[in-house]
């Protein structure tokens, strides 16, 4: 259990090195978010429309380790932009994965591009 | 740079290196932590949910990454076997060793193990870490019977995780009543009488002088010559500290075991700290995390140079559930410390103990006990240890005043500044008014992250909560109630502004009144106002939706959905229950009766839920609208059609009312129920709207509810026609749903509602408001807009492509698994694998 928690290596943007092209930016429906699959990882991505920004996750709410966080509602708090797990409404930082409203371990968030259409998640290394 | 080795990593070993990390200037200690178990520390306190589905994921503290993060190298799996004082290192046994500048020794306690003759035979077991849970779950299943050996706290919580596994149980302890520490002999005989009901057998003043079996345990042996036939025993009886590490090094202990500490946690040598369960001060070792986490406190002040008070002793007070009985045991108890007098109260038919022991001159409270009902234990324990005046009539404080006066005792202003609020964390009632006063916080969430009140075991966040509104309200804040901090309005508010501004989008509500990106507080309660405005479908802006309203279904353990078709006053054909039958067979769906008269399909997948739906509607389903704030059920008796006492139609009635306000979105959900005569076999008078028949017509009753805070439904009018009865209906809810806050029943808004029922009454019947009307042709607007949100989906196929896990592949979650129970499917506990 542990182990599924411990594949979501933390990317920086800075360190990618393999940009996975997930789907066209349509698929993700707007000021909300959706699952990608890449090899046995389930990504959330987010299309914050309202702040023209993209995010992207692990789909795994640590709490009670569902695979759910792409069903959440986003939203802020402050300026800090946000996922709520629809479960127990833990929220998460969707910049730093920080678990925000409780000592629910924090989450790893991705880079995340957009280029012709096409929605990137950073990783940096090819599994 | 210093260096800090912790040995254990239980739960006062990481509080230590919680609380060090948190601390200004811990950046100059290197932190090392050495914990024996394979794990990183967890929540002993609640072990037993273990049995009830945590996993050690749910127990963990903190996740091993989270040592990371905090720069703190914890070595699992590794048992110090020997300090040396002299080199100041400690040896591992793998052979490493490492050096420190100070040593905290955070041990623990084992189980005590009586010795007894047969207690190394197959069978017996204790309770205390993860491991002895596996094998007390794995070789619980072999067997039928099981006893645990003591009948103190520990021991009946053990016996509640055996007797939930389906074991026979017996409880064996040596004194003559059980928890002889915490309670006198009449609460323990009713907390006896109320365990055996459970058919526990529960065997007092037994000392065991041989566990007997041929390798394997078959039974107990006592030495008044009875025995005990049982093939499984759980040794319970007591704690044992950890201290041979220090022993073998000199450092003094007790004689009745724990390393020996000063006030300031040193140990007889200044470079070593001990604390926790391991530790025993002025002969006492104290088996609570509440202490440890002091003593936690205590050394890291002193490691980096903030004021330390000296640790005075630990209150041993205690309040738990247990094996459903409600025990609490504050302050002295007994009464025998200082000469006392006892006020008793006893109800053995409610089962209800409770005794309060008052000084001789009557004006201080010393202790007490309470079985059965609890809920007055913080306010006594406070009472307690800040040594509050007592009220006049002492014995309100367990009865509750009776009678004309004001209720007597004190409530929350009475607190001295320095009352302990929360015991985990040791937070005073003054820290957490400055939060609120300076802090200039206005909500439990983040009055509780910021001080950290109600963190622990939760108790004491209804004292919080109180204390929050107390203060806010002498800061004389109106307790404005805005949904949230991107809205400065009420829900009545924004109603208001949606209406005359015709706004139909949470987006430009949110651009034109509000600030920044909203959340998951206003989203819902927005959609839910446009819902009851516009009556639009709720999927068109799905992602404002609670997730149950954005796949129109009920979320599940593990991510899979329920789906609810209506049946509209528990009325349905033969035809149809075969329609659910063979959908749930063909898509493997778990089915029950719900407690609302209808049944629910679980483990569906997200996918599968337009498939489901299709069938379900050709058949002529409709949405139940289990998923949504909105009507839920009409339930009906079966009424005068068949019923000899039945004077009314109720069943006709019942599907009359459920199809008028189907789909009828409104702040919380509602329910109503129709029963055909006075004998009300269908619980109207625990609805939001009841009606019962009476010869002449029907009596309509409103704001009730079931729940976790039930309340009856009272009267509003009686006799009225079935036509007179549907218009007041209309208005009652029209006016709910305008007036209410997000998430109040029609109980809690009644409630708030100023002039109660009597204004409630003039506002539907009387009309003085003069809206009568205008929330008829709003409610009809409501009627005839409604249209089933399944129907929608299931022949759109732009909607319907929303239902799916992935985006960029058509497999399902492979996280998501179920496991058989009684021939049909469950999902796997919590964690999805
Ligand atoms: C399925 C069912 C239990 C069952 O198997 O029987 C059920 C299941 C849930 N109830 Fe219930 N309640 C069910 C009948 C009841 C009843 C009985 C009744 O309606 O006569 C009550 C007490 C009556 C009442 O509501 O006043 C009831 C009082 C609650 C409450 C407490 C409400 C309150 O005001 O205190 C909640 C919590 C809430 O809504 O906030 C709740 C919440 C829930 C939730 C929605 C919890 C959740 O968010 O997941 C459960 C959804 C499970 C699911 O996915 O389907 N359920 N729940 C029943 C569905 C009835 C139906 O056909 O729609
Ligand atoms: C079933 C159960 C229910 C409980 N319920 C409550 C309750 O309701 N309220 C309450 O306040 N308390 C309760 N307690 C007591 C509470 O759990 C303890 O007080 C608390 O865990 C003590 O913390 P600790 O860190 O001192 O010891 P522990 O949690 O025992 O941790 C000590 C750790 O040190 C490790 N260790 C020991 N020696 C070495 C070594 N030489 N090298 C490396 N590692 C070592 C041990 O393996 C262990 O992991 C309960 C306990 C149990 C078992
Ligand atoms: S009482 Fe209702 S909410 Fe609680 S577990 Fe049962 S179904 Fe779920
Ligand atoms: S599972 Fe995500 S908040 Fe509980």
């Amino acid at each position: 259990m542990m182990t599924e928690l411990e594949k979501y290596k933390k990317v920086e943007a800075e360190d990618v090195t393999f940009w996975y092209r997930a789907a066209t930016v349509g698929a993700f429906p707007e000021d909300g978010g959706a699952c990608v699959k890449y090899k046995d990882l389930q990504i959330a991505v987010f299309n914050f429309t309202r702040r023209g920004e993209w995010y992207a996750c692990q789909n795994l709410c640590p709490h009670k380790m569902q695979m759910i966080l792409s069903r959440g509602m986003i939203g802020s708090t402050g300026e800090e932009p946000k996922v709520a797990c629809p479960f127990h409404k833990k929220t998460f930082s969707l910049k730093t994965g920080k678990n925000i409203n409780g000592d629910t371990c924090d989450i790893t968030t991705y880079p995340v591009k957009i280029e012709e259409g096409f929605v990137y998640i950073g990783f940096n290394e090819v599994f | 740079m210093k260096k800090i080795v912790v040995i254990g990593n239980g739960m006062v070993g990481y509080k230590f290196c919680e609380k060090l990390r948190a601390a200004e200037g811990n950046e100059i200690f290197d932190v090392t932590v050495f914990g024996e178990e394979p794990w990183p520390a967890y929540d002993r306190v609640h072990l037993s949910s273990y049995f009830s589905g945590a996993n050690a994921d749910t127990l963990m503290m903190a996740p091993r990454s989270w040592y990371h993060e905090h720069d703190i190298d914890l070595r699992t799996n590794e048992l110090i076997i020997k300090i040396d004082r002299i080199g100041k290192t400690v040896h591992s046994h793998t052979g490493n060793s490492i050096a420190y500048d100070f040593l905290i020794l955070a041990t623990g306690s084992g189980a005590f193990v009586p010795t007894i003759s047969g207690v190394d035979k197959k069978g017996v077991f204790v309770y205390r870490t993860l491991e002895d849970l596996d094998a007390i779950i794995a070789y619980g299943q072999k067997v039928k019977s099981a006893a645990v050996m003591g009948g103190g706290l520990l021991g009946l919580e053990a016996a509640k995780a055996v007797y939930d596994m389906g074991l026979k149980t017996h409880v064996v302890e040596f004194a003559p009543r059980l928890m002889p520490r915490q309670l006198d002999e009449n609460a323990a005989a009713l907390l006896k009488s109320k365990i055996e009901d459970l058919g526990i057998g529960v065997h007092l003043s037994k000392n065991t002088r041989e566990i007997s079996g041929n390798g394997k345990l078959t039974g107990l042996e006592f030495a008044d010559g009875t025995k005990l036939d049982v093939e499984m025993l759980v040794i319970s009886a007591g704690i044992k500290p950890r201290d041979e590490l220090a022993r073998d090094c000199q450092l003094e202990t007790n004689v009745r075991g724990g390393i020996v500490i000063n006030e300031f946690m040193q140990t007889t040598d200044p470079s070593i700290y001990a604390i926790g369960e391991a530790a025993a001060y002025k002969e006492l070792v104290y088996g609570l995390v509440a202490p440890g986490y002091e003593m936690a406190t205590q050394v890291v002040n002193q490691l980096v140079g903030k004021e330390v008070k000296p640790f005075m002793g630990f209150d041993m007070s205690t309040k738990l559930k247990l094996i459903g009985v409600e025990v609490g045991s504050f302050g002295d108890p007994f009464g025998d410390i200082e000469p006392c007098k006892s006020i008793v109260f006893e109800d053995k038919v409610k089962g209800l103990y409770k005794r309060i022991n008052i000084s001789k001159d009557g004006k201080k409270l010393l202790g007490g006990i309470l079985i059965g009902d609890t809920s007055a234990y913080n306010m006594l324990l406070q009472m307690v240890q800040n040594h509050m005046p007592l009220p006049p009539e002492p014995e309100d404080l367990i009865l509750g005043s009776r009678g004309g006066k004001e209720p007597s005792g004190a409530g929350i202003a009475a607190l001295p500044e320095g009352a302990q609020i929360c015991s985990c964390e040791n937070i005073t009632k003054s820290d957490i008014c400055k939060a609120i006063t300076e802090g200039g916080i206005e909500d439990i969430s983040a009055l509780k992250s910021c001080t950290k009140a109600g963190a622990g075991c939760g108790g004491c966040v209804p004292m919080v909560q109180d204390l929050l509104n107390h203060e806010l309200k002498n800061l004389g804040k109106k307790v404005k109630n805005v949904i949230c901090e991107h809205f400065d309005y009420t829900r009545q508010e924004l109603l208001d502004i949606i209406k005359i501004k015709e706004i139909k989008s949470y987006n430009r509500l949110l651009d034109e009144v509000g600030h920044g990106d909203g959340c998951e507080k206003c989203k819902p309660a927005v959609a839910s106002i446009l819902a009851s405005t516009w009556n639009e479908l709720v999927v068109k802006q799905d992602t404002i939706q609670d997730t149950n309203d954005r796949y129109l279904a009920n979320i599940q353990k593990g991510g899979s959905y329920s789906v609810v078709p209506r049946i509209p006053g528990g009325e349905i054909t033969p035809d149809k229950i075969i329609v659910i039958g063979q959908v749930a067979k063909k898509y493997g769906l778990y089915t029950k009766i719900t407690g609302g008269q209808r049944i629910d399909l679980f483990g569906a997948r997200v996918d599968q839920l337009p498939d489901i739906w299709e069938e379900l509607i050709d058949a002529g389903f409709e949405s139940g609208h289990a998923y949504g704030k909105s009507l839920r059920t009409v339930k009906s008796c079966v009424g005068s059609t068949w019923c000899r006492f039945g004077v009314q139609d109720a069943v006709s009635y019942a599907i009359r009312v459920e199809e008028r306000y189907r789909g009828l979105r409104s702040p919380h959900k509602l329910k109503g129920a129709v029963s055909g005569c006075t004998r009300e076999c269908a619980e109207a008078q625990s609805k939001d709207f009841g009606i019962i028949a009476t010869e002449k017509g029907w009596n309509l009753y409103v704001c009730g509810n079931g729940g976790s805070k039930p309340q009856h439904a009272q009267l509003l009018i009686n006799d009225i026609d079935s036509e007179t009865c549907i218009k007041y209906i209309d208005r009652f809810l029209m006016f709910y749903i305008k007036t209410a806050e997000p998430l109040n029943r029609t109980a809690t808004w009644l409630n708030k509602l100023e002039g109660g029922l009597d204004y409630l009454r003039d506002v539907v019947v009387n009309d003085c408001l003069g809206i009568g009307e205008e929330l008829e042709r709003e409610m009809d607007f409501m009627v005839d807009t409604y249209a089933c949100e399944w129907k929608e989906v299931v022949n759109n196929p732009v909607l319907r492509a929303k239902f799916k896990h992935f985006v960029n592949t058509e497999e399902n979650d492979p996280a998501m698994a179920f496991q058989p129970l009684r021939g049909q499917k469950i999902p796997v506990e919590w964690h999805g694998q």
